[in-house]
């Protein structure tokens, strides 16, 4: 059985986490152009290495985030997104929709 | 015949070098018209169809392992045309119609086998998603229709209307699907090209591309250096990472595909069976094994580890579907990394490197394109880099125009 250490409950078997894409950073969706927005929904970071990625624990409904070595299937690390994102993250499409 | 024989024997030099059905390169040469990374299906393929249809035969194949070795061994043989869009319709219904001449035009039997696909529908949505292959299959001059419980068990008898408490509703019943040795496929494609002239390299790994003012000018291998003007890569799971090495990045992300088989028992089961729902699709070859494949792993990888969660929940569907395999044993169990696209249809074309030509993004749906991708391929090198029509909507700056071919349902666990 693989487990997968999750930071909120601990030690548990990877068929209880969902896979959620690579964490990347999101450009405005307002001002970027169309390559750039391509780029960020059509390119994900797809190396042989390690990447950051969302996992997310479903009978929790708990998200964080694995640092995971896509050749050899090594979680390096997990953590709680709080260590990345310190600050409120606001879609501009909120905005629009009041307009 | 027993002097022949001896003679032979006597020899110093491989006896059998000369009648070899597929004759080996021994030197690799510094300068080429044509290099294809990639001796697998569709690198042999394209360089069978620019050697005979254009008399291109300076080619150099290079292969890091062994002919046809890769995910041209690891998949489970499964031809079919029954897609759910235009662009993918007429694709893989000119990849079948070309499959069905292969054995005749190697004069090597590929043992292809025309079956029938049957695709399940356990839902309403199923159902009308099936119904709507079927109209637009149809309308390209493909030969798929949608068919009642009763029809499908006089096509199957041994399978159980209500699997896993998932009754079949109606089938996606496409008469063209088939399925062939895809050894052989790869096998006679090399066969026809080394004769050509076209040389085989084995165990010659690219490890870098040279591009020089934005055109390709040669590549990097294990053994030296090659000068080339043009560049094919087809090497299927690994396309990211050989795009990288040319300079650009593709829009693909790596999943392994696990499949089994089973000990070898009497026909039984004639058309090719999957279930989406089930994740599960099940041949019997002509060797009588039964092919199992499931849908791709939960998660990201470029590695060909199998894993006890995929393997119980195939077998424990394939059960559902065929009780009685229960009292089968297994034979071989492996994985396959594919390289998936967002829109579940190949990268085929121009990349942003002049000269270096992409096959690409084969997900779980390489095999059956084998024949079709090799013509098109070699047409674009003839061409010096006009794109054919039928592989136009494939390209890789689709993405960047937001023009996907969607083919997920037609794809997705209904190989």
């Amino acid at each position: 059985m693989k487990m997968l250490c999750c930071p909120l409950n601990g030690p548990r078997n990877v068929a209880e986490f969902a896979f959620g894409g690579e964490v990347r950073e999101m450009p405005d969706p307002q001002t970027c152009s169309d390559r750039e927005w391509a780029e960020y929904v059509f390119y994900p970071p797809n190396h042989a290495g390690v990447i950051a990625e969302w996992w997310l624990h479903v009978p929790s409904g708990y998200w964080f985030i694995a640092e995971r070595n896509r050749s050899t299937d090594e979680v390096i690390r997990t953590y709680d997104p709080s260590e990345i994102y310190t600050t409120r993250v606001d879609f501009a499409a909120q905005e629009e929709s009041k307009a | 015949m027993p002097f022949s024989l001896l003679k032979y024997g006597l020899r110093k030099d491989y006896p059998f070098e000369e009648d070899a059905d597929i004759p080996s390169a021994h030197k690799l040469r510094d300068s080429y018209d044509v290099v294809i990374i990639g001796g697998g299906g569709h690198g042999v393929a394209t360089a069978y169809y620019l050697a005979k249809y254009h008399g291109i035969t300076n080619v150099a194949i290079l292969e890091k392992g062994y002919l046809g070795g890769g995910n041209t061994a690891r998949n489970t043989a499964v031809i079919r045309s029954n897609y759910l869009t235009p662009e993918g319709v007429r694709f893989y219904g000119a990849s079948v119609e070309l499959f069905q001449g292969l054995s005749n035009e190697f004069d090597f039997n590929i043992m292809y086998s025309r079956r029938g696909q049957l695709t399940l529908a356990h839902t309403e949505s199923a159902v009308s998603a099936f119904r709507q292959r079927a109209e637009i299959n149809t309308h390209y001059g493909g030969k798929s229709a949608l068919i009642g419980p009763d029809e499908i068990r006089k096509l199957v008898p041994c399978l159980n209307m209500n699997p896993a408490h998932m009754p079949v509703l109606a089938g996606l019943w496409h008469i063209d699907g088939a399925t062939a040795r895809h050894d052989a496929v790869a096998w006679g494609f090399a066969k026809g090209a080394t004769q050509r002239g076209v040389e085989l390299h084995q165990l010659t790994e690219v490890t870098g591309v040279d591009v020089e003012n934005g055109k390709v000018t040669g590549v990097q291998t294990n053994r030296g250096k090659v000068r080339c003007g043009c560049v094919v890569q087809a090497v299927a799971g690994h396309s990211a990472l050989m795009a990288e090495k040319a300079g650009f990045r593709l829009p693909i992300t790596v999943y392994p595909l696990q499949a089994m088989v089973t000990q070898p028992v009497k026909p039984f089961i004639d058309p090719l069976v999957s279930s989406p729902a089930l994740h599960c699709y099940v041949q019997q070859t002509g060797r009588g094994e039964i092919v199992l494949g499931s849908g791709s792993d939960p998660y990201p990888l470029y590695n060909t580890r199998s894993t006890l969660p995929l393997k119980e929940s195939l077998l424990s569907n394939a059960v559902a579907l065929f009780p009685f395999m229960s009292q089968l044993r297994m034979l071989r169990q492996w994985a396959g990394i594919t390289d998936i696209t967002s829109d579940y249809s190949p990268i085929m074309g121009l990349s942003p490197v002049q000269g270096y030509y992409l096959d690409a993004g084969w997900g779980t749906w390489g095999f059956k394109s084998t024949p079709i991708c090799g013509k098109t391929m070699a047409e674009l090198v003839a061409g010096g880099g006009t794109v054919p029509d039928l592989i136009k909507p494939f390209s890789l700056e689709r993405f960047e125009r937001f023009a996907q071919i969607n083919e997920m349902g037609a794809t997705a666990a209904s190989h």
